[in-house]
């Protein structure tokens, strides 16, 4: 044990002679190991917070949209179809066939720039029915939400989410009463809802709610519905409110073969396979090309120790001179490339869950270190140093003690 | 008394081989040292006295002939074989010195200790007391490139030595150094050789070879004179050195 701590302290000392070199070797697996670590971090931290918010929109809910799909996942342009209509939304409702639903809210939902005075913000602006705070769970900080009679009467209200109180009214913590610009028509704020939390392309916060009547003629001019949120009477009755739905809207639209329908309808669970699916093909996607940039710098180090080889021909005779057998040199250059890449690895999981932390306090995110994945970095670190130390080392291992002495 | 011969090499041929030509190093040479002998190997370059150095040495392998050590046969051995009897049984004292650079003189002295895996403690007793033997015990943690050459040979000695080695081969011990600095390298071969160390040493310097007890003369490959020196010169130590 101690003979081992001998050949560490040596090659520390070794490597710390040329702090240069050593540096730049040792960059390549910093970087690599960097990357991986920080973007396993932050798709962890991305898929833990779609879900949460997927989790809390309720799991009672279903969502009908335009567009067909396959039980491989989404298909077609989601959301992009105009099969949907509101009054399919009342039939579900209405309907005597349709006996689990509890509540209906046909939704028009599009991203559009919000001004308020000087701030402006592109938000998200759902057109909806009165059902919509009842399916979504959305419960009312201040004033009140969008009313029956504001969707009959086409009326000019609106509800905004909290974020697009602190993005509009940053002075202004209850702007109930005010005017806000949507595709520069004027809304009165009637109401603000409660935070629920998260962020993404699920902020429920931050949000504008109008009456679907208003939305669909004054501000998209269009005539249908971009989705359909239905919630069931109890989480157990999902699947045949699904069924249900399902064979009613066939009906109304006249198709006869179900697998030629124009729309689908999602459980949570549903919505939440495919974001996870979605999340984690990105990351590995990005921990491929992180891998790719480990791989560089494990070439990176396999060079260096071929210079060092080379460079220290003489003393490797010396040593072979001296009695050091094949094995001996072997090791002597193995933990030389190991604490190269050891403790480029050391760096890059500082770097990278620095980088994460960083990203989370920017951008309000969670943040989420993943032990396994720091310790599968210090195993792969470790082993892209056996990897690429062993041929330079094999090289040491294998030059002949008259040939390296004589060598100048 | 066989058991007093330390190197027996018998017939040993070298012949390199390269595409163009073959050159032949070493031509049928057999020569006998017994334990306690100083001999000294002098020949002009190009005489095969390095290659029969590389040999002696086990650097290097003959293409035929036999060599005996100690009472071991170096003969077909694999390399890590070969390491193993260069460790236990050769102390090597090169012309360059080659010592480890930014090394402590402690640390070069301990090395061939180390691959014998001797333990730590002990082997910074064993370097310690050569180094004192030597005259460099004040030098032990100055690192090999902050004293001098004739420093760093007699370091290269208390190296040669810790193993406690069958033969010192000194290889142009004092080719890289001052006059007076290679007299005190011999005064200290000649105090190790009155203890018992047997000592083969390689060199063109007539003036160096007469502090032996006897001198092989080889050229061309051969051997071509092999006496004992009567006029053997007495090193005398410098105490002024440093």
């Amino acid at each position: 044990m101690k003979e081992f701590f001998e050949s560490i302290t040596e090659s520390i000392g070794t490597l710390t002679l040329n702090k240069m070199r050593t540096g730049l070797a040792i960059l390549g697996i910093v970087i690599g190991i960097g990357s991986v670590i920080a973007l396993i971090s932050l798709g962890q931290a991305t898929q833990q917070s779609v879900q949460s918010q997927i989790q809390s929109l309720g799991s009672n809910l279903l969502t009908v949209i335009p567009g067909a799909t396959n039980s491989g996942g989404v298909r077609g342009a989601i959301g992009g179809g105009t099969t949907l209509t509101y009054d399919d939304a009342k039939a579900i409702q209405t309907s005597a066939q349709v006996t689990t639903v509890a509540a209906v809210d046909p939704e028009v939902s599009r991203r559009a720039q919000i001004t308020a005075g000087n701030n402006n913000s592109n938000t998200q602006v759902i057109g909806a029915t009165t059902a919509y705070a009842e399916v979504n769970n959305i419960t009312m900080d201040s004033g009140t939400f969008i009313t029956q009679q504001d969707v009959n009467s086409i009326a000019k209200v609106a509800v905004i989410g909290p974020q697009v109180v602190t993005n509009l009214f940053p002075n202004n913590s209850s702007p109930i009463g005010q005017t806000i610009r949507i595709n520069k028509i004027a809304f009165r704020i009637v109401g603000i809802t409660a935070s629920k939390g998260g962020s993404g392309f699920a902020n429920r916060d931050d949000i504008v709610v109008i009456p679907i009547t208003t939305a669909q003629q004054q501000i998209f001019g269009i005539d249908y519905v971009t989705s359909i949120a239905v919630s069931a009477k109890t989480p157990d009755v999902m699947t045949t409110a699904q069924n249900q739905i399902g064979y009613l809207l066939l009906a109304r639209h006249k198709l006869s073969d179900p697998t030629k329908a124009d729309f689908s309808i999602f459980s949570q669970s549903d919505i939440l396979s495919a974001a996870s699916q979605t999340t984690g093909t990105f990351t590995a996607l990005l921990s491929g090309v992180a891998a790719i940039s480990l791989l560089v710098g494990g070439i990176g180090i396999m060079n260096i120790m071929l210079v060092t080889v080379n460079e220290r021909t003489r003393e490797i005779g010396l040593r072979k001179a001296l009695g050091a057998k094949k094995k001996t040199i072997t090791t002597q250059f193995l933990i030389e490339a190991i604490m190269l890449t050891f403790i480029g690895g050391i760096i890059g999981v500082i770097l990278g869950i620095t980088f994460s932390y960083g990203y989370s306090v920017m951008t309000r995110s969670l943040f989420v270190v993943s032990i396994p994945s720091v310790l599968l970095a210090f195993a792969v670190s470790a082993g892209i140093g056996i990897l690429f130390g062993w041929y330079p080392a094999q090289r040491a291992a294998n030059l002949q003690p008259i040939e390296a002495l004589r060598y100048e | 008394m066989t058991t007093n011969i330390t190197i027996q090499i018998s017939n040993i041929s070298k012949i390199y081989k390269t595409e163009a030509m073959e050159t032949m190093a070493l031509d049928n040479v057999s020569f006998a040292i017994n334990k306690g002998e100083f001999v000294a190997i002098m020949g002009p370059s190009g005489s095969g006295k390095s290659t029969l150095m590389h040999i002696l040495g086990a650097l290097d392998t003959p293409t035929s002939g036999t060599y005996i050590l100690d009472g071991e046969n170096v003969e077909n051995l694999t390399d890590d074989q070969l390491a193993d009897i260069r460790n236990r049984k050769i102390g090597f004292i090169f012309q360059a010195f080659n010592l480890l650079p930014r090394t402590t003189v402690l640390k070069n002295v301990m090395l061939p200790m180390r691959y014998a895996e001797i333990p730590l403690e002990k082997r910074e007793e064993i370097a310690k007391k050569y180094l004192e033997m030597v005259g460099l015990g004040h030098r032990m943690y100055h690192t090999s490139n902050q004293i001098s050459g004739g420093q760093q040979q007699r370091v290269a000695i208390a190296r040669a030595l810790v193993m406690s080695p069958a033969i010192l081969l000194a290889d142009e011990p004092t080719g890289n150094i001052a006059s007076a600095q290679a007299e005190e390298v011999m005064a200290i071969f000649q105090d190790i050789n009155s203890q018992g160390h047997t000592i083969v040493m390689i060199t063109h310097e007539p003036d160096i070879a007469s502090h032996a007890k006897r001198i092989i003369h080889v050229k061309d490959g051969k051997i071509i004179k092999d006496e004992k020196n009567i006029r053997q010169k007495i090193a005398k130590h410098n105490k002024n050195i440093e």
